[in-house]
């Protein structure tokens, strides 16, 4: 059991390899694609260069070679981990983006524990209050959610909880001269990471809850639940223990589908919120101009899609074992 | 219409009035896709009529700066700039219906050209063409249309060539589904007898009869187009010579302490618009896949 476990995951992660690969093609596209090279970047900034010292430029970064070539050498940079110079910061890419990994991925894993945990609860909740007041409003708070734009819903937070309630900071994620440790410190992040991942959790949660609503509505016609019910178990034993394992399967699986989509929000919400994760730092290289930085996190991003797909496929398997590992 | 691909559905061949009664009959049904039909039609007589409206470029300086609404000629408030808040939503109608519509009609075009050749073909080029789908499932779409934008600078076309590119997959996954049932139906296999060439039978046979579920995801995908372009926008993406709503709530959002009327109008009004898109996508539905809707009640 544990071999074959093992192969499945090895054979996952051989088959994200392609795609891997379609990725870093399509990011050096888009590189060839804009107007300008890094030589015309440097030329820009040094002020004044010859023609002649700008093709001596192109020969020492290998931009004056066939396009496969170019493709050829930047694929080996980027397999050891070179994702090229980022020319505002003065810094390789790889490190100024890892060094903004860390607060998105708080961000993104408090906003999936909200989204599936509060969004399965309102989904049973409605599913078994089935047609009335609880469904309703619950239904209704879904399609408002999934109908108001991230960045709207961020702005309207900061409105009512910082400006007029004065709960919540209105932006970053610590404060700053306050220099907490320990405990204190995370509970400093914790008080400023409410609003950023509630606003992000918001269209995510209404996605679950009719998920688990539908899912736990289909769960209740099957066998299995005659069967409990002919042994006679409660209600309340057959929901808890035997119907909502079984619905949240699906929402798993969706909340792995949806990272890429997170990220993408990650992006809009840490702009409003000042989060200083990847998504600011995409905002503020997008002002900045600077495309190899951009390339740079659209790449780890991609690579992020991936890794947490591989995970909640490998999950997966475990949370259901009837599920063949082919 | 009359042809032998009718056959599988014609009991009795109603006629084209009659079935957009039917359709009509089922659609008014949904008391929320008749609300939100509502909405839409309002959204859309705003962008018509954004022009006699406001004549003045919205982004011409109107009047004092952050003027609260309901004061002085502003019915919705100026902007730090004292551009009329009410004018700029009106021709951001426009935009974001224009934006909308178009990366949508884009979107279904190549979405129907890789799942039909996908499902009708199968073998290698399913093997290939959904390969390539799922490397653009995998990229994290909002930032690969960040990407886009940035990289071939910010103008309508730009933006419904970057929302397009985006958003094709899902379509073509469902186009592929469909094609794949209808592939070895006996109208279709006959058609192949006949000896008709491959494109008419994917164009001219196979399509109609998956037209449904395609108008209903193209509906939804209106609504998201909406609320991709207003993302970008509000990162500052958008065209700058045109209005629109994600820009206003982008250059507000500054003085939110100040002026909160400047963010919440136009954030309002694109809740709204993709609120109601949603909503009439949701009577495509019932009205036009009336067995679905009995199945899941």
């Amino acid at each position: 059991m544990l071999g074959a476990r093992l192969a499945f995951i090895l054979r996952r992660t051989l088959q994200a390899i392609p795609i891997l690969l379609a990725i870093v093609v399509i990011n050096f596209l888009l590189l060839k694609l804009a107007p300008g090279d890094a030589v015309d970047v440097l030329a820009g900034e040094a002020g004044s260069a010859t023609p002649e010292y700008m093709a001596e430029l192109r020969a020492k970064f290998g931009l004056d070679q066939p396009l496969p070539v170019q493709l050829f050498n930047y694929m080996a940079k980027v397999a050891v981990g070179d994702f090229g110079w980022s020319f505002r910061h003065e810094m390789p890419v790889a490190e100024l983006v890892l060094q903004r990994l860390g607060p998105t991925l708080i961000l993104m894993g408090a906003t999936i524990v909200t989204a599936v945990g509060v969004g399965s609860l309102l989904g049973l909740l409605a599913a078994t209050g089935l047609n009335t007041w609880r469904d309703t409003l619950i239904s209704v708070l879904a399609l408002v959610s999934y109908a108001t734009p991230l960045f709207w819903v961020g702005l309207m937070l900061i409105l009512v909880f910082s400006v007029n309630l004065g709960w919540f900071p209105t932006s970053g994620m610590e404060t700053i001269a306050a220099f907490h440790t320990g405990w204190d410190r995370v509970w400093d992040i914790l008080h400023h990471l409410v609003l950023p991942a509630t606003t992000l959790s918001l269209f995510y949660l209404a996605l679950y809850a009719r998920l688990m609503r539908a899912s736990m509505l289909e769960q209740s016609g099957m066998d299995y639940v005659t069967t409990a019910r002919a042994k006679g178990l409660s209600d309340r034993r057959i929901v808890y223990r035997h119907v909502l394992r079984n619905a949240l399967l699906p929402v798993v699986t969706m909340a792995g589908v949806q990272v890429s989509s997170l990220i993408g929000g990650s992006v809009i919400v840490e702009t409003v919120f000042g989060w200083p994760g990847l998504g600011q730092l995409a905002f503020e290289s997008l002002f900045a101009r600077d495309l190899n930085l951009l390339l740079g996190i659209f790449l780890l991003s991609a690579v992020l899609v991936l890794v947490v797909n591989l995970a909640v496929d490998i999950l997966y398997t475990v949370l259901d074992p009837r599920i063949e590992l082919r | 219409m009359t042809d032998l691909s009718e056959a599988p559905h014609g009991q009795g061949a109603p006629t084209t009035r009659g079935r957009a009664a039917d359709f009509w009959r089922r659609y008014v049904r949904n008391r929320s896709a008749v609300a939100g039909l509502v909405i839409l039609l309002t959204v859309i007589a705003m962008a018509a009529l954004a022009p006699l409206l406001y004549p003045a470029d919205p982004f011409s300086l109107a009047g004092r700066p952050m003027s609260p609404p309901m004061t002085g000629q502003f019915l919705l408030g100026s902007d730090t700039l004292g551009r009329d808040i009410a004018a700029g939503m009106a021709h951001g109608a426009r935009t974001s219906l224009l934006i909308g519509v178009v990366a949508t009609l884009v979107a279904v075009g190549l979405g129907v050209l890789m799942g039909g050749l996908a499902g009708y073909y199968g073998g290698w080029i399913d093997d290939v063409l959904m390969r390539l789908t799922e490397v653009f499932q995998t990229i994290p779409s909002f930032i690969f249309a960040i990407l886009l934008v940035a990289v071939l600078t910010p103008s309508i076309v730009n933006i419904i060539i970057a929302i397009a590119v985006v958003s094709w997959p899902a379509l073509a996954r469902l186009v592929r589904g469909e094609f794949l049932s209808m592939r070895n139906r006996e109208f279709v296999q006959a058609n192949v007898v006949m000896g008709m060439a491959d494109w008419r039978i994917i164009l001219v046979q196979i399509l109609p009869n998956c037209l449904s579920p395609i108008i209903v995801a193209a509906s939804l995908l209106v609504a998201t187009a909406i609320l991709i372009e207003s993302g970008l926008s509000f990162l500052g993406l958008g065209d700058p010579n045109v209005m629109s709503w994600g820009f206003q709530v982008g250059a507000g959002r500054t003085v939110l302490r100040r002026a909160w009327w400047i963010v919440t109008f136009p954030g309002l009004a694109i809740m709204l618009t993709v609120l109601a898109i949603n909503l009439v996508g949701e009577g495509l539905n019932d009205a036009l896949n009336p067995r679905l809707r009995e199945r899941a009640s």
